[in-house]
């Protein structure tokens, strides 16, 4: 079964974050993509840019509105993604666990239909 | 000889089938819904496994094992439901008619899996209790609505969605790995405790309920802090005919009858604090439990071992810093050293602003005051803690209180 895990985190603070935790963390991602790979559970995954390069579109009545910034204003904001396979919920929590962001930010896991 | 309700053939009765219900439908239940992957169409089929055997055991005699006849009819029924309306069901083309008994006799019992389900941490707090209650212990819809002052509609709904849910996002039907246990039995213990809590003053029937659940889950799996929860259920439990007057008001813990106490519970509550402070990983639920048990073996209240309550609560704060626990402590403090002593302490928790909208901080620091004769001070803290309130009996003792300051 698969499920996308959603990384939310607060934009705002990574101003804040030293140098050195930032490098951390990024090994820290890398290693774990390369562990999930390799038990294979990992499908896809990217990171997003900054919600101040986000667009939201919507159709009404056939005519297109275009408005800047994400579609909600939250605390966390939508960071990045993993697509994973697994075997049941439980699998996925304990995948999610490990994304570094879940020390510090939330993952939301949302399974697949079908 | 008394009047049988259903057709007397061959020594089977409605009453007979009725008393396999109770003792077997639960277990059933919970071996279906692995059968079957699914709970409604395990409820269904459990529904229907009954039914036939009160149209057969009357002809053709109870079977030798009612509980594998009752899986094997049951998970039958199931399929035949399942072409007739040609349902989809993934597992239909791996289910086979024949149980064989390693199937129907898991190493695992099937209770453990369905209560670890109905309690998973994903679902919703509120469903995880009604789904306890439902499934593991075969309350009606509107049994656990009027335990919980809800509507049933609202209830049924709750359950629907989390039963849903339990399908979409794929929770599994399992015990959780060793690894996983803590964060798992914590969740499992936790909504145990809100039943017994539930019924604490108005439900015996769900204190009950709790207590056989507790000894349930310490049956198939002995944890420690299993064990200290069923320890401090069946110890508050065996106070249970002392804690209010007829009239329906709380008497606090010094002014209950002790020879009314349940000393059987209390036997069977000692000892299994001793089991559980013996064994690894006891917790909060284990404290509590011996601080309860220190309770219930005291003569008095003057003759309790107050120094050791109050070096178990040292403990319990060491595990959880919590303000509770430190008003709990508090109180035996001041029965310890004398009420000045605990009063400066509840002083403390209320000045760095923590439980100053929970009415035992105020209860407690009245009956300090009350203590020390400082009635002009002990009514306004009685007054505060009567408006934040809400159970029937604890409203009476305050107001009697007020009334004999």
């Amino acid at each position: 079964m698969k499920y996308l895990c959603l990384v939310y985190q607060e934009e705002k603070q990574e101003a804040n974050v030293p140098r050195d935790q930032i490098e951390q963390a990024k090994k820290d991602y890398w290693a774990f993509a390369e562990d999930i790979k390799k038990s294979g559970h990992y499908i896809v995954s990217h990171g997003l840019q900054h919600t101040d390069a986000a667009t939201t579109v919507r159709v009404r009545n056939g005519k297109l509105s275009t408005t800047d910034g994400p579609f909600a204003e939250t605390k966390e904001q939508l960071g990045g993604f993993f697509l994973i396979e697994a075997k049941d919920l439980n699998d996925a929590i304990q995948v999610a666990a490990r994304i570094p962001s879940a020390k510090w930010g939330s993952i939301e896991v949302r399974p697949i239909w079908g | 000889m008394g009047i049988d309700r259903g057709p007397p053939h061959l020594g089977i009765t409605v009453d007979t089938i009725e008393s396999v219900y109770r003792a077997e439908s639960r277990r059933v239940l919970a071996t279906l819904i692995r059968l079957l992957g699914d709970f409604d169409l395990a409820e269904e089929a459990l529904q229907d496994a009954f039914a036939t055997a009160v149209e057969r055991w009357p002809v053709d005699g109870a079977p030798a094992n009612p509980r594998s006849w009752l899986i094997s009819t049951g998970r039958f029924k199931a399929i035949d439901r399942l072409r007739k309306t040609h349902r989809e069901v993934a597992s239909e083309a791996d289910v086979p008619l024949e149980l064989s008994d390693s199937e129907a006799y898991d190493v695992v019992d099937d209770r453990l899996r369905l209560i670890f389900t109905c309690c998973h941490p994903a679902l919703n707090p509120d469903a995880q209790v009604a789904m306890t209650l439902r499934e593991v212990c075969g309350l009606t819809t509107e049994q656990v609505a009027a335990a919980f002052l809800t509507t049933a509609p609202t209830l049924a709904q709750r359950i629907v969605r989390a039963k849903s849910k339990i399908k979409g996002a794929k929770i599994p039907y399992e015990v959780p790995a060793r690894s996983e246990l803590p964060e798992r039995l914590a969740s499992v213990l936790h909504v145990i405790y809100l039943v017994f809590n539930q019924g604490y003053f108005t439900r015996p029937d769900l204190a009950t309920e709790a207590i056989r659940l507790g000894r349930l889950l310490v049956a198939l799996l002995p944890e420690a802090e299993a064990t200290g929860l069923l320890a401090l259920m069946v110890l508050h439990d065996a106070r249970r005919a002392t804690r209010t007057t007829a009239a329906g008001e709380l008497i606090p813990l010094e002014e209950q009858d002790r020879s009314q106490w349940d000393r059987d519970q209390i036997q069977e509550g000692v000892a299994l604090v001793e089991r559980a402070l013996t064994s690894r990983g006891f917790g909060p639920y284990t404290l509590q439990a011996a601080i309860a048990a220190l309770h219930a073996e005291a003569p008095s209240s003057a003759a309790t071992d107050w120094p050791q309550i109050v070096g178990l609560y040292d403990v319990l704060l060491r595990a959880d810093q919590s303000a509770v626990i430190e008003l709990n402590r508090a109180a035996a403090v001041a029965m310890r050293d004398g009420p000045e002593h605990g009063l400066a302490l509840i002083d403390a928790i209320l000045a760095r602003g923590e439980l100053e909208e929970y009415h035992l901080a105020h209860a407690a620091r009245a009956d300090l005051l009350r203590r020390l004769g400082r009635k002009a001070e002990a009514r306004p803290a009685y007054e505060r803690a009567l408006v934040l309130t809400v159970e029937e009996p604890e409203r009476r003792l305050l107001q009697r209180r007020l009334r004999e300051l």
